[in-house]
């Protein structure tokens, strides 16, 4: 990928194309379960539009970010709470 | 004539009506609660549930501190779903002004025998390390607690419903001196009522001097240890006490589910319960003076909802004056989930004509209340 930026989910590395969103780095990533609901389900992204906030994970230490909203920056590192 | 339904019917089921349809269904009387909505609504749903000794008055002081004694006792009881949490409140100095005032508070609330501690910047820090630098310290009133109150609303009335109490979900259109009115038809009779309905109260008995103020609130997301006690500042209270337009003060509170209830604000004159966004905005923005990380985290809600304001800032529990079997319990501003237990012992205690706790008379119906206290 001649334009990629390279990034981090859960400590495993990551080439997405720039502008690519966070989503897609986890699912490339071959994360489906993004983190746990309070009652303990695994939970992933459903409307992919910022709507359903099922996709939330933490973005460099801040948690509860919607992952489907963001785009991948060089050196990102998103954690997962599944 | 004959025989009354019931001995008492309490209108209104938020924690007022509830707290008193518990108290006086385990004194073995036969209790109706008539509630409009819901168990647990109006300002009850609200607001943020934190049991806090006040010292606005002495009154004040005694009403809070008995009650939230009794919430202690209760507490053993309460299921889980209640989320009682006993984080304490913290006043935070922000100058050398609010550090004199945590001093006084400390001396005031040491002579009436409650537990405080004064933190300075160090212990404020490893308490809360998420406050701002550069504050003064802080008062920690270890025995102030936290509670969702809707839920403590509806374990009081299943507490009553065990006894002797029965739940009309419906509206009183009218108190007489038998007993009231329902509006899908047909009365209840009583010896006695008990107006309970929060800021609804006047509706039904006109003449009662009581004002809605009106309050926001915002929750956020789930950030378990962020915050770890009530955080107030000690600018509130200048800022709960001005009984005139709009003001709002530092007051952020932990959730047992991590999530943080962030307030508060004042409103008098304020009709519709929409959401004001200048002053959503303007407590955030305190907020983020105290925590300047809230600003990176996410708020899912807001709402409003209207406290039942006398003016001399104290509730009236007991006799409506003029009316032989009307008692009044409302009134009770931002205080009424810490001091609906109290409120309830209160008003039995007058019925049944025994020697209450502490004395009831600054909260009589029929006090002058523009007498304003200091």
């Amino acid at each position: 990928m001649r334009d990629a930026v390279q990034m981090k989910v859960n400590g495993v590395t990551v080439r997405v194309p720039r502008g690519s969103t966070v989503a897609a780095a986890v699912l490339l990533a071959g994360r489906s379960g993004f983190r746990r609901s309070v009652s303990g389900e695994l939970r992933g992204p459903l409307c992919g539009m910022g709507i359903c906030f099922e996709c939330r994970v933490a973005v460099d230490g801040q948690p509860h970010m919607r992952s489907c909203q963001m785009l991948c920056r060089e050196g990102m590192e998103v954690t997962l709470s599944e | 004539m004959s025989h009354p339904a019931y001995d008492v019917v309490i209108i209104g089921a938020g924690i007022v009506g509830a707290a008193c349809a518990r108290e006086c269904a385990r004194a073995g009387l036969r209790v109706a609660v008539v509630e409009a909505e819901f168990v647990g609504g109006g300002a009850t749903s609200t607001g943020m549930g934190h049991i806090v000794v006040m010292d606005d008055s002495e009154p004040q002081f005694a009403l809070t501190r008995y009650s939230q004694q009794l919430w202690h006792e209760i507490a053993p009881e309460l299921p889980a779903e209640v989320e009682y949490m006993a984080c304490g409140t913290l006043w935070i100095a922000a100058d050398e002004q609010e550090m004199q005032e945590v001093r006084r508070k400390q001396q005031y609330y040491g002579a009436r025998r409650v537990p405080t501690e004064i933190l300075d910047p160090r212990a404020l820090y490893e308490a809360e390390p998420h406050l701002r630098r550069g504050l003064v310290g802080a008062l920690l009133v270890p025995e102030d607690l936290v509670i969702y109150a809707p839920c403590a609303a509806r374990f009081l009335m299943r507490q009553a419903q065990t006894h002797s109490c029965d739940l009309y979900l419906d509206r009183v259109t009218e108190i007489r001196d038998d007993g009231v009115v329902l509006q899908k038809g047909g009365a209840l009779s009583a010896g006695t009522v008990i107006n309970a309905a929060g800021t609804w109260a006047p509706e039904l008995t006109p003449g009662l001097e009581m004002r809605p103020r009106k309050g926001h609130l915002i929750i956020t997301d789930r950030y378990p240890g962020f915050v770890r006690h009530q955080l107030v500042e000690l600018g509130y209270l200048k800022s709960a006490h001005v009984l005139t337009a709009e003001s709002f003060a530092f007051n952020v509170q932990p959730r047992v589910t991590g999530q943080l209830l962030i307030g508060s604000s004042r409103q008098f004159g304020v009709e519709g319960k929409g959401i004001d966004n200048h002053i959503v905005a303007g407590m955030l923005a305190r907020a983020c003076v105290y925590l300047p990380e809230l600003a990176k985290m996410s708020a899912i809600r807001c709402w409003t909802g209207f406290r039942a304001a006398t003016a001399d800032k104290l509730p009236v529990i007991g006799k409506c004056p003029g009316r032989e079997h009307l008692y009044l319990a409302t009134g009770h501003e931002g205080l009424g989930i810490t001091t609906s237990l109290a409120t309830g012992r209160l008003l039995l205690d007058q019925l049944l004509q025994r020697t209450p706790a502490i004395p009831v008379e600054p909260y009589s119906p029929s006090r002058d209340m523009e007498v304003a206290h200091a």
